[in-house]
């Protein structure tokens, strides 16, 4: 069977759950063969072998932390190179398109972003792509060379597959642009110790009426009770409430859990963009006429202030 | 030395109105009203402020590529400060991909000739995200993406980048390509000076003969991705929408057990 490259995203080796949803879809298309980039991406084999990785490309060069985008841009094209893929996939975040979006036009290949799914096609892969705020759904290919496709969390179950996940080393030769854009300093985002927002099968979320900055603590015992992670709307970050990594929406993150619980959002149109496709929706808002009723699968108009510590009690006593 | 700066903006459907396809699969212009793209507002914003910065020394020029409305967008863009407006207009841009786009991008950029190149984050229709790093591929130059603070000096672009796991600092030469977010700092309004201001403000027009760009590369023909479908996506069934009597929270809670989540 022909082969899929798929680009590994891992922290420090821990591979994230995104990826692994990613070798499901690789599956239907073809053979995966993983390409992991950057310190730790050795210890990210024993996973991928046990999801369905056939090979598993390895390249543990500075450059990848040291400058932006470039370097692994060069590495994904020297990767295709050697493997003669049928496509290459990717998780959705803001890098990894900027780098899928150079290597296709490296490749002289079309590039789709944000498919939630992907099915194979008599022409190649078929991309299913939500638009305008998830009020439409596409379905496109790419027809010309090799397709790149970078697929939102979410899009597939994680599914255990043994594969023989032999190892490759990629000696990498960088090109003389990978070093343009310097990496000064980074530092890494404190962990909360709640799930990651876009992989979450639980969000909650407070928005502008919360009111303050420490009535997050009601939707944080909210999610602890569920084991869900925290979201906000951008009316709260912009308040300064809450940090911008948390923002739903539009110039936030797209998520797409099992359920979404929102707290105090009205549910405007750029706040629906990011969380429109969740599978189960439910609102709390003093107001009948929000528009997120119109979204939720079950509403209450109600004071936050009361319902959502009723409701964290509540499910900590049926837990108990 | 004076530092040439290149806004790019998109026109956009306003998110507002009933956003649709056209019968070719295209996005629908007609049904529903345009402006310029919100979150490129920040890039004009950043624009201004790096060219204030750099005190008289710095010009700023709004491009776009898109149809003949597409022109309202360099205006506002005229009207909040920039100096000079470029309007890429050809019958045969109808159905670029991102691929074709930044091509044309790109060749205008050169023509206008730029020491730096400020885009949005994404544009609110596509919401790619990935036209300025196909800029910075095409022209060869650095890219420093996705920026919420941004600064020039000394030739040399410097800005943070928050991202998924990490805050990062970057800094790149010049030229180079800049893509700011929707945290770099509020737009300004245009002011009736500004607009008055912008009638005289020269906006020149291009087409793909004057950017030496072969028909056949871009638009439906050159088009590298084709989509197949467009389906409106059934509105959510009405939900249960109860008014909390006092048990509010209790009613949510068995709502939840009875989906299987507690
Ligand atoms: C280019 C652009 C990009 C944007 N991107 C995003 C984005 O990514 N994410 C995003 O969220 N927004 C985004 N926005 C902003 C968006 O348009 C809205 O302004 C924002 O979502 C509103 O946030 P909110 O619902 O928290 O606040 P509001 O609209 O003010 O709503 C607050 C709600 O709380 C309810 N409420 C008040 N008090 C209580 C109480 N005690 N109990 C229960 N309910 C109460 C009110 O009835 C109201 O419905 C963007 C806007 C633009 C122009
Ligand atoms: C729903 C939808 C999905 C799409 N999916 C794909 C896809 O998967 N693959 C594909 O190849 N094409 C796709 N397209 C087409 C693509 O979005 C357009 O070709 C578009 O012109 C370029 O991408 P963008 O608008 O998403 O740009 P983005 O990369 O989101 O825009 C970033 C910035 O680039 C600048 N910019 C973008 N367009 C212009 C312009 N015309 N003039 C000047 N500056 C500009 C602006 O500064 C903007 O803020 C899609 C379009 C739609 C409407």
């Amino acid at each position: 069977m022909a082969d899929v490259l798929v680009v590994v995203d891992h922290v420090e080796g821990s591979v994230r759950k995104p990826t692994l949803e990613l070798l499901t879809v690789a599956r239907r298309l073809g053979t995966p063969v993983a390409v992991a980039l950057g310190a730790g991406a050795a210890q990210t084999v024993e996973v991928l072998a046990g999801h369905g990785a056939s090979r598993i490309l390895v390249s543990e060069a500075g450059e990848y932390a040291d400058f932006l985008v470039v370097p692994k841009v060069d590495a994904l094209h020297q990767a295709v190179k050697r493997v003669d893929p049928v496509a290459v996939l990717t998780v959705s975040s803001g890098e990894n398109k900027e780098i899928a979006a150079r290597l296709a036009l490296r490749l002289e290949s079309g590039v789709i972003t944000d498919a939630v799914d992907v099915e194979a096609g008599d022409e190649g892969p078929v991309a299913v792509q939500s638009a305008f705020a998830a009020s439409y759904t596409t379905r496109s290919r790419v027809n010309r060379g090799i397709p790149v496709i970078t697929v939102k969390p979410n899009s597939a179950p994680v599914e255990p597959a043994a594969a023989a996940g032999a190892v490759e080393e990629l000696a990498v030769e960088f090109s003389p642009a990978a070093r343009g854009t310097r990496v000064v300093s980074r530092s890494a985002r404190e962990s909360t110790g709640r799930p990651e927002l876009t992989e979450a099968a639980i969000v909650v979320s407070g928005g502008r009426g919360l009111g303050s900055g420490e009535n997050f603590a009601l939707i944080e015992a909210l999610a602890d009770a569920l084991g869900a992670a925290v979201g906000a709307s951008r009316a709260a970050v912009d308040a300064g409430w809450y940090p911008h990594a948390h923002q739903v929406g539009q110039t936030g993150k797209s998520v797409s859990p099992q359920l979404y619980i929102a707290s105090g959002i009205s549910g405007a149109i750029q706040h629906r963009a990011g969380m429109q496709t969740s599978k189960t929706i439910v609102a709390i808002n003093k107001d009948a006429e929000a528009p997120i009723f119109d979204l939720a699968d079950y509403g209450i108009v109600g004071d936050l202030h009361t319902v959502v510590p009723q409701l964290t009690e509540e499910i900590n006593k049926r837990k108990a | 030395m004076s530092l040439r700066i290149v806004v790019c903006v998109k026109y956009v459907p306003d998110a507002s109105g009933e956003r649709g396809f056209a019968d070719d699969l295209t996005v629908d212009r007609e049904g529903v009203d345009g402006l310029l793209s919100e979150l490129d507002e920040y890039a004009v914003e950043q624009a201004l402020r790096i060219a204030e910065a750099a005190g008289g020394e710095a010009s700023v020029t709004v491009l776009t590529v898109g149809p003949e409305d597409a022109r309202e967008a360099v205006r506002k863009a005229l009207s909040m400060g920039a100096d000079q407006g470029v309007h890429v207009e050809d019958d045969d841009l109808h159905g670029s991909d991102v691929m074709g786009t930044s091509l044309v991008v790109a060749s205008a950029v050169e023509r206008a000739g730029f020491d730096l190149v400020v885009c949005g984050m994404a544009s609110t229709d596509g919401v790619m995200g990935v036209l300025p790093a196909l800029l910075a591929e095409r022209l060869g130059v650095p890219q420093v993406s996705l920026l919420s603070e941004v600064s020039v000096t000394g030739g040399v672009v410097s800005g943070r980048r928050d991202g998924d796991t990490a805050s990062e600092v970057l800094e790149a030469s010049l030229p180079a390509v800049v893509s700011v977010t929707d945290q770099s700092g509020e737009a300004r309004y245009p002011s009736f000076k500004g607009i008055m201001a912008a009638k005289k403000k020269k906006v020149e027009s291009w087409d793909l003969e004057e950017l030496d760009l072969d028909a056949e590369l871009v638009g439906s023909a050159g088009a590298w991705t084709e989509v197949d479908t467009a389906v409106e996506r059934p509105a959510r069934s009405a939900g249960t929408v109860v008014k909390d009597e006092g048990e509010g929270g209790l009613r949510v809670a068995e709502f939840l057990a009875s989906r299987k989540f507690v």
